[in-house]
């Protein structure tokens, strides 16, 4: 065993660790720091593959803008824990029985004798190669079609969010210096006319809580 | 880098270019719209939709119809064998085209009366997910159709959750995200051993590296695992027992006109990817996924036609009834490789199939309009009660709601009768006779249910202060078109039959 697949192994463990703890931490900002932990250490594992760019983009892009943003939300949110385990006891045996069925008949299929992985050792590439140049001109050419389709999801992604989220603002109670100046006497003032209140006739005004007369 | 780079045939992606275009204008000339209406928005949409319709069916006509004498099918492929252009593919995609286009106009006035329903962002997030109908259907590789898929169902879902004051709504909206992704995982899960066994994302590729396998006896464990993690996820997708649980739940709480976006068009896609994936990608397993879609049929069947008897809301009636409509629809695609099949049968079994979606499609687009037409500012009318004595207030309403009923239940002479009767036909051609007599007897089942609602139309009195009717002129005609037309396939179906034979023959 040399000293890369040592490596491979140590980061899996981690890995692995980390992913179990994000679903298992009582507390979701543990659970988003352990996150945080499982893709850096893939990050780690896809270095191991040569793969350097997109290590980089995993630590970049999920690390330092999603998962922080994620952090923040999760702070911001008061989340009821008591509440989000509620019933936790009463659907884990199901739950486990059914995980564990599950796992055993992909463990028969998996295990089985015809289930192989090819060999898979890395071609032998040129130093002078860049990765991030040619992954770059793969999706400008060959896959140039679902990378504008990702472009259009994103799209719509934007217009939904802001469909959900935009509430319109109530009128606020500010001073428009403009629309005061503009202001005419006529929208400030109304003339309401009223004719002279002329006396009652006699028996109304004597009698106010008369019965009505047949 | 790029010496060898050569700018891809755009022409057969003309809708899905233009469609994309026009959302992304239509977006701009949406943020200077004044008006709560939004006029001109919902008229580019329509423009849109039907112009995308055209250019389909004008490529179509162009360059895959004419045949050369001895060529069976004619398929072009471009953007690196991503994209697949065939009849087949024409013809759906001008169909989910014209069903959204019919849908938005249906749903126009029951937006208008709703103000909490954004219109602009309402008709963008139609136009995607139409895209994502589009690119599912002319997908030739997992990872366009993939994103198809998710084009659509994240569109449907913010358009499930875009009533905000409607608690219902949002739940549906969280069940359908959180099973659909559910449902992603699976299907991504399945193409992943499918990779893993051959080595090529590429639908076409895949078929070819299948193909060699069986004829080398290579053993496709693999291969199959992956199948059922496929099927699976396509199962979500149609929503079929047992994968069924979010479609009542998601038919009930989104607002009636996201319902009749999500019923109709996208069934026509789900079928298409369907079609792409086990008869394009997986035929030689087809041993293997017959027997998982005769089970999914047989349970659908059984279970949504038993349910929908027991549901008060005609929506929630309708969502069982669509789940057995699914497993009807299914039996078409499992009876195609039978015993004694060879290209005519399996071709005929497939059109039964894509006939039975078609019609149902258009019968689906017509009650949900009718439903919308029904119902007014503050009152949804999607009570089997709000139904009652429908022929006194409104005759002609109720000869429609009389004739889509009569074609969902497959009595004689409505279009749902031709098309059960085509499915059983291709069913008991295959040898299953115990599926077939299973098949007419949940059918009978399932008239219960519809001749209720015929019942509850003409023999029950009306309510005494139910409001009249009012729609548009524009609208009782095109309700009135649509249903006519369901009426008339009924009578003369030789000629949407004969289309669906012929798309399928020149496309396989």
């Amino acid at each position: 065993m040399d000293f890369k697949t040592l490596l491979f192994f140590f980061f899996s463990a981690i890995l692995l660790f980390a992913a179990l703890r994000v679903i298992t931490a009582k507390n979701p900002v543990h659970a988003v720091l352990n996150l945080i932990l499982a893709f850096f250490t893939a990050a780690c594992v896809w270095l191991l593959l040569e793969a350097e760019f997109l290590a980089l983009v995993l630590v970049m892009v999920y690390i330092g803008a999603v998962m922080v943003l994620f952090l923040f939300v999760v702070m911001m949110l008061d989340i009821d824990l008591d509440r989000l385990r509620q019933g936790f006891w009463r659907y884990l045996p199901l739950g486990v029985f059914v995980g564990l069925v599950v796992a055993l008949e992909m463990a028969l299929v998996l295990g089985g004798e015809y289930f192989y992985a090819p060999d898979a050792s890395l071609p032998a590439t040129a130093a002078d190669v860049s990765n991030t140049r040619e992954l770059g001109a793969l999706l400008v050419s060959r896959y140039v079609y679902p990378f504008e389709l990702t472009a259009a999801l994103l799209l719509m992604a934007i217009v939904a969010a802001v469909a959900l989220a935009f509430r319109d603002r109530k009128p606020a109670r500010r001073v428009d210096p403009a629309e005061q100046i503009r202001v005419r006497a006529a929208d400030r003032l109304r003339l309401v006319h009223m004719p002279v209140e002329t006396d009652a006739p006699a028996e109304d005004a004597t009698a106010p809580d008369a019965q009505p007369k047949e | 880098m790029f010496e060898n780079f050569v700018v891809p045939n755009l022409w057969p992606a003309a809708p899905e270019i233009f469609l994309l275009f026009m959302a992304g204008l239509i977006l701009l000339v949406d943020l200077g719209a004044r008006s709560p209406r939004r006029g001109a928005t919902f008229l580019l949409t329509y423009a849109t939709l039907a112009l995308s319709a055209l250019l389909t069916l004008w490529y179509a006509a162009k360059v895959l119809m004419p045949s050369a004498p001895d060529e069976l099918a004619r398929v072009v492929l471009t953007f690196h064998n991503m994209f697949i252009a065939d009849l087949l593919g024409s013809f759906l995609k001008a169909l989910v085209c014209l069903a959204v286009l019919t849908s938005l106009v249906y749903s126009r006035r029951y937006l208008e009366e709703r103000d909490s329903i954004p219109r602009g962002e309402y008709c963008v997030l139609a136009l995607f997910a139409t895209l994502g109908m589009l690119v599912m259907i002319s997908a030739n590789h997992f990872l366009s159709l993939y994103l198809g898929l998710e084009l659509l169902s994240l569109s449907l879902c913010a358009l499930t959750a875009l009533q905000r004051d409607n608690v219902a709504a949002g739940e549906a909206a969280m069940k359908y995200f959180v099973l659909g992704a559910l449902a992603s995982g699976m299907l991504l899960y399945g193409m992943s051993m499918i990779y893993g066994a051959t080595g090529s994302l590429e639908i076409t590729e895949v078929a070819e590296q299948a193909r060699l396998m069986h004829r080398t006896r290579m053993d496709k464990t693999v291969l199959v695992f992956g199948l059922v993690f496929l099927v699976a996820g396509l199962a979500f997708k149609l929503g079929v027992v047992p994968f069924h649980m979010w479609l009542p739940d998601v038919y009930h709480g989104a607002p009636t006109s996201v319902t009749l976006l999500i019923a109709a068009a996208p069934k026509l896609a789900a079928l298409a990817m369907m079609i792409r994936l086990l008869v394009g990608g997986l035929f030689t397993l087809s041993a293997d996924w017959q027997s998982m879609l005769m089970l999914l049929a047989a349970l659908s069947m059984g279970l949504g036609n038993f349910v929908a008897i027991a549901q008060r809301n005609i929506k929630r009636m309708l969502a069982w009834s669509a789940i057995a409509h699914m497993g009807f629809m299914l039996l078409g695609l499992a009876s195609g490789a039978g015993r004694n099949s060879s290209r005519q049968t399996v071709l005929e079994a497939y059109t039964a199939s894509l006939f039975y979606m078609v019609t149902y499609v258009l019968a689906t687009l017509a009650i949900f309009g009718l439903i919308l037409l029904l119902s007014r500012r503050g009152f949804e009318s999607d009570e089997l009660e709000d139904f009652r004595g429908l022929s006194q207030r409104s005759p002609w309403f109720a000869a429609m709601m009389l004739i889509l009923m009569l074609s969902l239940a497959g009595i004689p002479f409505f279009v749902g009768f031709v098309a059960k009767f085509a499915v059983l036909e291709a069913v008991v051609f295959s040898g299953h006779y115990w599926l077939a007599v299973l098949a007419v007897f949940f059918s009978l089942v399932g008239a219960f249910f519809y001749l209720r609602v015929i019942w509850i139309m003409y023999f029950d009195k009306a309510n005494e202060n139910a409001s009249p009717i009012e729609a548009s002129f524009a609208d009782k005609t095109l309700l009135s078109v649509n249903s006519v037309l369901v009426a008339a396939i009924g009578i003369f179906p030789q000629f949407l039959l004969g289309a669906c034979g012929y798309v399928l023959a020149r496309s396989f």
